[in-house]
């Protein structure tokens, strides 16, 4: 089974983008972390943002959920210009971001954390209270849809592997109505296994008509996935290319900046 | 591929048994120690200790010091300290005493007031400790000197130099809403079951326990409400959610710096329920009130399961961590033992109850 039967991919370019990033730039100070980065999500599409350590992926990814705003440049959401003050604003347009850190508590069970700061509620005045039946009904189902059968919905979150979190963190962006999700590396710390897990996650998510963008420097986990690929390097976008237009070699030296990579790649015999 | 990861069950996880589900409950050590107690006082101890008369002399003591480790307890797992709330028995004692005796206000008014100047005062503790992010223990700790030193002064100015301000029995005398802070509760209970023959009674037949002590009443509606709060009420999760990990929780949209601060308020108001119940009981308030209990309070916390780090922990912990406390106090003078062993008992609890509390930890994360 090669690489590209395993998921099916979205068509890229077939709909109206959900966020629309233009000429994107921020300063900190006198540094120019963004100089002119543009880039847009569609429905159904995983967009992944390729680029090496320091290329400006991070800041990227946080002026697109609200936690930094652009110095210059327009963020347009479903057509219309958009603010985001705060990450509250963007989450509550539909735009979740899985942080690298995944917002998780490990002494908490995965119920208790899927909900965190959500919680559903029964009842009316005083005797308002957490729905705690019905938050383990929806975590167990959630989680299930994305392949993963739980011990049980009060299992510590602790208990479980980094590929599985991963997956509650993805699954709990969907369930809140994410329309555009935001995962920053979500493969870089685990196992091939797990890796794979993740991967099929973000195809099952982007098939519900979810925009995915993902954040990587690993080219063949961005490959396995991605229909549309933009370049980060040095604060600058160096084009959106399709999936089919470009090779993983070619990926790999726009993300090195070119030079170099050629001749360390020669001596290590093949793509990282 | 993708479709095929529709496993019923995952074979790779044990079955787990009832037992090592009650192994995960982090008030399961308070209550073992409390059954351990038990058993050393019934084997060691007077006949008359779990009588009824001598169960609510222990439970007395336990009361004052369960309420505020609950407080302490949900603090803790809020990921916070407060080293300030001895301090704060003294100094909200104080203002009570202050409302009652010099300005002579009513019980309805100065009760609700004392409340509300606590939570202040509770609330400026937990707004330094998030503005200037340092550790609440330092913070605290400052605290806990200066409110013992405002209860001093302000005792010497309001008194003209004394330490202790009297007069607080006479003035609340006759207040309708004394009942529910001083004295005893169903006293007409007890007598009734005095004359049926149930309890014990003197030889003039009045009973020899006269009714529950309120602080009792009010230590167990405290551990149920602080209960329903942590494991019923979104504000519960919030509050995991905030000691588990501060960011992770912001990021989820949990207003963890409100969560902080009404707890730093809840700590105070728990000091100044304490403070309330037993200047009216003594009558008088005076500087010493409330001395050294925020260590006290904080052990009951952690052998009642509380993590120091946070994010995990029971009011019910809390609760059977004070009895424990209570029996030991009150436990040894119905020994041969010397009195004073009784600090010895309380530092070896704290050390097994945190070692304990580890393994526990261990075992629901499931680390290695």
């Amino acid at each position: 089974m090669t690489v590209d039967t395993t998921f099916h991919h979205g068509d890229a370019g077939s709909s109206e983008p959900i966020v629309q990033m233009k000429d994107i730039e921020k300063h900190f100070g006198n540094i120019i972390a963004l100089a002119g980065v543009s880039f847009d999500v569609r429905p159904g599409e995983c967009h992944c943002l390729l680029g090496d350590n320091g290329a400006g992926k991070s800041t990227f990814i946080k002026t697109m959920s609200g936690v930094h705003k652009p110095t210059k440049g327009q963020i347009l959401f479903h057509g219309k210009p958009m603010n985001f003050s705060t990450p509250r604003d963007a989450m509550e347009a539909g735009i979740a971001t899985v942080f690298q850190d995944l917002a998780m508590i490990p002494l908490m069970s995965v119920t208790r954390n899927f909900f965190m700061g959500r919680e559903p509620t029964i009842g009316r005045g005083p005797l308002k209270r957490f729905d705690v039946k019905t938050a383990n009904e929806i975590t167990v189902s959630s989680m299930r849809d994305m392949g993963i059968n739980l011990r049980g919905p009060d299992q510590a979150v602790g208990t479980l592997s980094g590929g599985e979190r991963q997956t509650v963190a993805i699954a709990r962006a969907v369930h809140f109505g994410a329309k555009v999700l935001i995962l920053d590396e979500p493969t870089s710390a685990l196992g091939v296994r797990q890796t794979s897990n993740v991967l099929a996650t973000i195809d099952r998510v982007r098939k519900q008509g979810v925009g995915v963008v993902f954040i990587s420097h690993n080219v063949r986990h961005a490959l396995a996935v991605g229909d549309r690929f933009t370049v980060l390097n040095r604060g600058k976008t160096l084009g959106t290319a399709s999936r089919g237009e470009i090779s993983p070699e070619e990926l790999q030296e726009l993300m090195a900046g070119g030079q170099e990579m050629a001749e360390l790649e020669g001596s290590l015999g093949g793509t990282i | 591929m993708t479709n095929t990861a529709q496993v019923v069950e995952d074979e790779r996880i044990k079955s787990e048994s009832f037992f090592s589900k009650l192994m995960k409950r982090p008030e399961l050590g308070a209550i073992a120690g409390a059954i351990l107690v038990f058993i050393f006082f019934s084997i060691t101890a007077d006949a008359s200790m779990f009588t009824l008369s001598g169960v609510i002399n222990f439970m007395t003591p336990a009361s004052q010091l369960g309420i505020l480790a609950i407080g302490a307890a949900m603090l803790m797992i809020g990921g916070e300290f407060d080293l300030s709330i001895g301090s704060m028995v003294a100094f909200s004692g104080l203002f009570f005493g202050v409302c009652v005796v010099t300005w002579g206000l009513p019980l309805i008014v100065a009760i609700p007031l004392t409340f509300v100047f606590s939570a202040f005062v509770g609330a400026i503790n937990g707004t330094i400790v998030i503005r200037s992010g340092l550790p609440s223990f330092i913070v605290t700790l400052a605290f806990l000197f200066v409110l013992r030193g405002l209860s001093l002064v302000g005792l010497k100015a309001a008194t003209g130099g004394s330490t202790q301000l009297r007069g607080v029995r006479e003035a609340v005398e006759g207040d309708g809403l004394a009942s529910f802070f001083s004295g005893d509760a169903f006293p007409g209970l007890f007598e009734w079951l005095a004359s049926k023959g149930l309890i014990e009674t003197f030889k003039s037949g009045a009973p020899k326990v006269t009714g529950i002590p309120v602080e009792i009443i009010w230590f167990f509606i405290i551990t149920g409400a602080a209960t329903y709060v942590l494991l019923r009420l979104p504000v519960g999760n919030w509050i995991f959610a905030t000691g588990g990990d501060n960011t992770a929780a912001s990021n989820s949209g949990v207003p963890v710096n409100k969560v902080k601060i009404s707890l730093f308020m809840l700590t105070a108001c728990c000091a100044a329920l304490v403070a309330i119940i037993t200047v009216m009981d003594a009558g008088s308030t005076d500087a010493r009130r409330g001395f050294q209990k925020e260590f006290e309070a904080i052990i009951a916390a952690v052998i009642g399961g509380c993590l120091l780090t946070g994010g995990y922990g029971s009011a019910i912990g809390a609760f059977f961590g004070s009895i424990i406390f209570g029996m030991v106090v009150i436990g040894l003078t119905y020994t041969d033992f010397d009195q004073d062993w009784f600090q010895v008992f309380l530092g070896g609890m704290l050390l097994i109850a945190v070692l304990f509390n580890n393994a526990i930890r261990k075992r629901v994360t499931g680390e290695r």
